[in-house]
C-alpha cells in the first residue's frame, strides 16, 4: 500500500511592535533576563491588559497580505493551562472570533503553481522564556529551570493552514514564501534565530486515493525550516510503520529533537488539550469597521506577486527571473536600486544580480540581507565595461573583489592594473606573438574552419591577463589572418 | 448535563488543586447546583437575540498607542518570587 502525508501548519509570528501587546514593556531581544517586565506580562493580581494599536494594525496588514477577510467583529479570549512560561496560567489568544479567515498563499512548487488555504490568522501574546541547564543557561542546577519574562506578551499572530500540504519540502516552500509575504508586508523582524517565527507542524498519514484524514500528531514549536521538513519526513515515516505493523496512531503532542533526529511523544499530563476558553473580560472587543480594514489596505506596501509582475512588465525580465529577485525582499531592493542607477540595461543588471551575485553569496552562505557590495558599485562595474575601461571577463574579476573587500570597483581596478588595452599597437604585438606560436589553429582558421579564432582569441586574452579589449583583438587577429 | 465526580476530579487536576474526600463529594454536589441554577436559561427562548460576546458590550476597541514605558526594576519584578536565581524566576524543572 502507499501512503499519502497530510500536513497542516500553525506559524507564529512574532510581530515587529516596539512594545508589547497589552503592555508598555519593551519587546527588544537580548534584553538582560526580567529586565523588559511589569505587572501585566508578569500576571500579577489587579493589572490591566490594553490592546497596542499598532499590533493590531500590523496583524489586519498580515492578514489582508494573506488574502484573507477580516472579521467585523472579534474578541479575545483566555487558554488556560498551567505551565511556568506563562505566569497567569492563562495565555491571551482569541478561540472562536479570530481576527481574520479565508485566506490562502500561492507559490510555485516543483515547477507547478499550488495554493494552500488559510483557515484562520488570530492575534495571542507570546510566553515567557525557559532557561534549563542542559541549554547552557544559567542554571547550573539540574532541579531548577530558571524563567525570563521579558518575550511574555510580545504580540504574535498565529497563521493557520489548512492541511492542504503533502510533502516535507512542499512545507517548506509553502514556508518560504509565507515568510516573504510577511517580510514586504513588513509586520515582523522575521529573525529565525531570535525566534520570531515558530511553527506547530500537524502531520498525519492516508492510504494514496483515500479522502479520509488519519490521525495526526502535533509537533510544537519547531523552530527552523530545516527542522520543519526533517520533522514531517521523520514522523511520516514513524506513522507509516506503525500502521503497516497493525498499529494505530495516538493523537498527540510530539516534540522534534534535532540533535537525535526524532520525534518523542511528550508525557500525556502535557498533551491534556483542554483549555477551557472563555471571553477575556479585560479587555472589550473588537468592532473593526470597513474604514479601518480598507485604511490598512490602502497602506499595504507592494507585495512578492506585483513586484514581479512590474519587473516583467516595466524592465523586460523573464518571469522566472522576476520571481526568483522578488523573492526575497533585500534582493529585489538591491536589484531595483542597481537598476535605477544602470537604467539602459535593467537585464543586464539581474543577470549579475542572479549570477555572479547569488553565486558568490551561496558560497559564502551569506544572509540576503548582508549583501557584500552596494547597487551603486554593481552599477559602477558596468559602466566601467560601458566606457571601455574593462572587458566584459575582467568585470567579473572586480565585482569578487568588490564582494570580497567592498572596496570601490574604480579602486580595484588601478590599483590591480585591470584597465583594459585597447592600444591597438600594443595588441598587434601580442597577436603576432601569438601568431607566431600556434601554426596549426591559424591553418586551421585559414582553411576554413572558423572556430579555430575563438582559440586565438583566448591566446591573446590569457597573454594579456584578460585585459586585452575583446572586440579590438577580434578586429585585429581577422585582419592579421587574412 | 450532570457533573460526576470524575469531571470534578479532571477540573481539579487542570487547575492543580488537591481536593479531599470530603472536598471532592462537595464540590460534586455544588457544582451540580449551579449548573442546575443556570439550566434554567435554558428554558428562555433565545431565537432571534445576539449572543452576548462580552459583558461589557457598550464598551469596544479600547486601545493604547505602541510607547515603550519602563515597567518594573528587576529586583522589583522578583521580589516576592518564593526562589530566584541569576535574575531569574527560578521554578521546579520542567523537562526530564
Amino acid at each position: 500500500m502507499t501512503w499519502e502525508t497530510i500536513i497542516g501548519l500553525e506559524v507564529h509570528v512574532e510581530l515587529k511592535t516596539e512594545s508589547k501587546i497589552f503592555c508598555n514593556c519593551s519587546t527588544r531581544f537580548g534584553g538582560e533576563p526580567n529586565t523588559q517586565v511589569c505587572p501585566v506580562c508578569l500576571g500579577l493580581p489587579g493589572a490591566l491588559p490594553v490592546l497596542n494599536q499598532q499590533a493590531l494594525e500590523f496583524a489586519t496588514r498580515a492578514a489582508l497580505a494573506l488574502n484573507c477577510q477580516i472579521a467585523g467583529y472579534s474578541k479575545f479570549d483566555r487558554k488556560n493551562y498551567f505551565y511556568p512560561d506563562l505566569p497567569k496560567a492563562y495565555q491571551i489568544s482569541q478561540y472562536d472570533l479570530p481576527l481574520a479567515e479565508h485566506g490562502h498563499v500561492d507559490f510555485i512548487f516543483g515547477g507547478e503553481p499550488r495554493r494552500v488555504r488559510i483557515r484562520r490568522i488570530h492575534l495571542e501574546e507570546d510566553a515567557g522564556k525557559l532557561l534549563h541547564s542542559e541549554d547552557g543557561g544559567l542554571s547550573a542546577d539540574a532541579n531548577v529551570s530558571l524563567v525570563d519574562f521579558n518575550r511574555s506578551g510580545v504580540p504574535l499572530i498565529e497563521i493557520v493552514s489548512e492541511p492542504d500540504l503533502r510533502s516535507g519540502e512542499e512545507a517548506r516552500a509553502y514556508l518560504n514564501r509565507l515568510k516573504t509575504i510577511l517580510a514586504y508586508a513588513d509586520v515582523s523582524h522575521l529573525k529565525m534565530e531570535e525566534g520570531n517565527l515558530r511553527a506547530d507542524v500537524n502531520v498525519s498519514v492516508r492510504p494514496t486515493g483515500s479522502t479520509e484524514f488519519g490521525t495526526r500528531t502535533e509537533m510544537k514549536n519547531v523552530s527552523s525550516f530545516r527542522a520543519v521538513v526533517r520533522g514531517i519526513e521523520y514522523e511520516a515515516e514513524r506513522q507509516v510503520k506503525v500502521l503497516d505493523e497493525g498499529g494505530s496512531i495516538r493523537q498527540e503532542t510530539r516534540q522534534w529533537n534535532e540533535t537525535k533526529g526524532v520525534t518523542i511523544a511528550l508525557r500525556s499530563k502535557e498533551e491534556a488539550h483542554d483549555y477551557r476558553y472563555f471571553p477575556d473580560p479585560d479587555l472589550p472587543a473588537l468592532d473593526i469597521s470597513r474604514d479601518f480594514v480598507e485604511g490598512v489596505r490602502a497602506n499595504l506596501p507592494e507585495l512578492p506577486d506585483a513586484r514581479q509582475a512590474r519587473y516583467v512588465r516595466d524592465y523586460g525580465l523573464r518571469d522566472v527571473d522576476a520571481g526568483i529577485l522578488t523573492s526575497d525582499l533585500s534582493l529585489a531592493a538591491f536589484f531595483e536600486e542597481a537598476a535605477g542607477l544602470y537604467p539602459k540595461d535593467p537585464k543586464a543588471v539581474a543577470n549579475w544580480v542572479l549570477g555572479d551575485l547569488l553565486r558568490i553569496m551561496n558560497a559564502r552562505a551569506a544572509e540576503s540581507d548582508e549583501i557584500p557590495i552596494t547597487p551603486k558599485q554593481l552599477a559602477d562595474t558596468l559602466m566601467l565595461i560601458d566606457r571601455g575601461t574593462i572587458s566584459g571577463k575582467i568585470a567579473k574579476t572586480v565585482f569578487e573583489e568588490t564582494m570580497a573587500t567592498g572596496k570601490d570597483p574604480e579602486v580595484i581596478v588601478k590599483e590591480k592594473g585591470l584597465v583594459q588595452i585597447s592600444d591597438t599597437s600594443e595588441l598587434e604585438k601580442v597577436i603576432a606573438d601569438v601568431i607566431a606560436a600556434n601554426p596549426q589553429p591559424v591553418a586551421d582558421f585559414r582553411s576554413g574552419k572558423e572556430t579555430a579564432l575563438g582559440f586565438l582569441v583566448g591566446q591573446v586574452m590569457k597573454a594579456t591577463r584578460g585585459k586585452a579589449n575583446p572586440g579590438i583583438v577580434n578586429e585585429l587577429l581577422m585582419k592579421a589572418l587574412k | 448535563m450532570q457533573i460526576r465526580r470524575e469531571d470534578v476530579d479532571h477540573v481539579a487536576d487542570l487547575a492543580r488543586l488537591s481536593l479531599s474526600e470530603e472536598e471532592r463529594e462537595k464540590m460534586t454536589r455544588e457544582l451540580n447546583s449551579i449548573l442546575g441554577h443556570v439550566d434554567k436559561l435554558n428554558e428562555l427562548k433565545t431565537d432571534g437575540v445576539q449572543p452576548t460576546f462580552h459583558v461589557l458590550a457598550s464598551l469596544k476597541n479600547v486601545t493604547r498607542k505602541d510607547e515603550v514605558i519602563h515597567g518594573l526594576d528587576r529586583d522589583r519584578a522578583l521580589q516576592n518570587a518564593p526562589s530566584q536565581k541569576s535574575g531569574c524566576f527560578a521554578v521546579p524543572k520542567t523537562v526530564e
